[in-house]
């Protein structure tokens, strides 16, 4: 029962979070720099979900910034591949596949 | 990604916001299995391991929440730790308000629900696409109720049936390769550049840190810089005018 009510306070405040400036908070009362900054919120979010996903390995969390890195070998190829084609599906289908070739190959 | 132009009514955008999604569930559906597995091996019931899905639906902070139970913690701390993992979707929630506040709130109220990591990453890159189609919160419709209804499922066949997709295959890997193809586009300019470099990098040196901390400064930080990058840059194109 405890369990149950805890779960729900952990959603509610988790909907709250991401109401609270679709629904609480109008856009419109954000100073300038605020709304600036908020153009960054992608590229940011993002650059610091992949680096760490990609660097730290297994389950006692090695950074591993070298060679030896496969992860790191197929996110290098899978950016570059993304530069060149813009295509989310070939991007993948690159990483997977150079991932599991250097898996398979050591 | 898709050309815009074509695409015109709610119903073409709703399945090209889906279509977008698919990439990203190829990591979802394991990960939620494996949600669903460890919950119920924590002893959690399967009702509650499921429900967990439906109320808080946020990934990362359910496999806090499911530590965090084993380990005893008070309640309240528990869902204080909950909302602190899902901190950054007051990003999201910030970042995607001027794109959808002519919407009726009842709109605002749903797509709210819906704003993960994953449905931010896909519908705000159709709202930066330059284009100005007005139906584009059907595409972030779509590619939320696509993450949902596999987020649901993959965690039911987690509870009863365990975790199914071994980790040697490292589907877990097509998360981070889908945000690669969807931060490569979004690299436009000296500040997204900076942000995206100085986010990695804090993200890198604070991982250790609890609770998702780590992620919610990195992103602060990113924002931080990109901002200061792009000043300089417009400092410097008026001192050479």
């Amino acid at each position: 029962m405890t369990l149950w009510l805890v779960v729900a306070g952990a959603g509610v405040l988790t909907y709250g979070i991401r109401l609270s400036m679709l629904v609480f908070v109008s856009h419109d009362a954000l100073p300038d720099a605020a709304r600036n900054a908020l153009r960054f919120v992608t590229p940011a979010i993002l650059c610091a979900i992949i680096l760490p996903n990609v660097l730290y390995l297994g389950d006692d969390d090695t950074l591993s910034a070298g060679i030896g890195n496969e992860r790191l070998i197929a996110a290098v190829a899978a950016a570059a591949v993304s530069l060149i084609g813009r295509n989310v599906w070939l991007t993948i289908g690159t990483g997977m596949g150079v991932l599991w070739v250097l898996q398979w190959a050591t | 990604m898709q050309p815009a132009s074509i695409i015109r009514t709610g119903r073409a955008e709703f399945l090209a916001g889906v279509r977008a999604e698919l990439p990203l569930l190829l990591g979802v559906v394991p990960f939620g299995a494996a949600y669903g597995a460890t919950a119920v091996d924590s002893g959690l019931s399967s009702g509650l391991a499921q429900s967990m899905s439906f109320i808080i639906f946020g990934g990362a902070s359910q496999f806090v929440a499911v530590e965090l139970f084993a380990a005893s913690v008070p309640g309240i701390v528990v869902a204080l730790t909950v909302a602190l993992v899902n901190l950054r979707h007051l990003l999201y929630s910030a970042s995607l308000a001027p794109h959808v506040a002519h919407l009726p709130p009842r709109w605002r109220w749903f797509l709210a629900y819906l704003l993960t990591d994953e449905a931010y990453a896909v519908g705000i890159t159709r709202y930066r696409d330059g284009t100005d189609a007005p139906g584009k919160h059907w595409y972030l419709l779509g590619a939320g109720c696509a993450l949902w209804a596999s987020w649901q499922v993959s965690t039911g066949v987690g509870v009863f049936a365990g975790a199914v997709v071994p980790d040697s295959w490292s589907l877990d890997f097509a998360l981070p390769l889908t945000f690669i193809a969807l931060l490569v586009p979004a690299l436009t300019g000296r500040g997204a550049l900076a942000a995206a470099v100085v986010a990695g990098a804090v993200a890198v040196a604070a991982h250790g840190w609890p609770y998702g901390t780590w992620l919610i400064t990195a992103a602060l930080a990113g924002i931080v810089a990109g901002m200061a990058a792009e000043r300089t840059a417009t400092e410097r194109a008026r001192e050479a005018a």
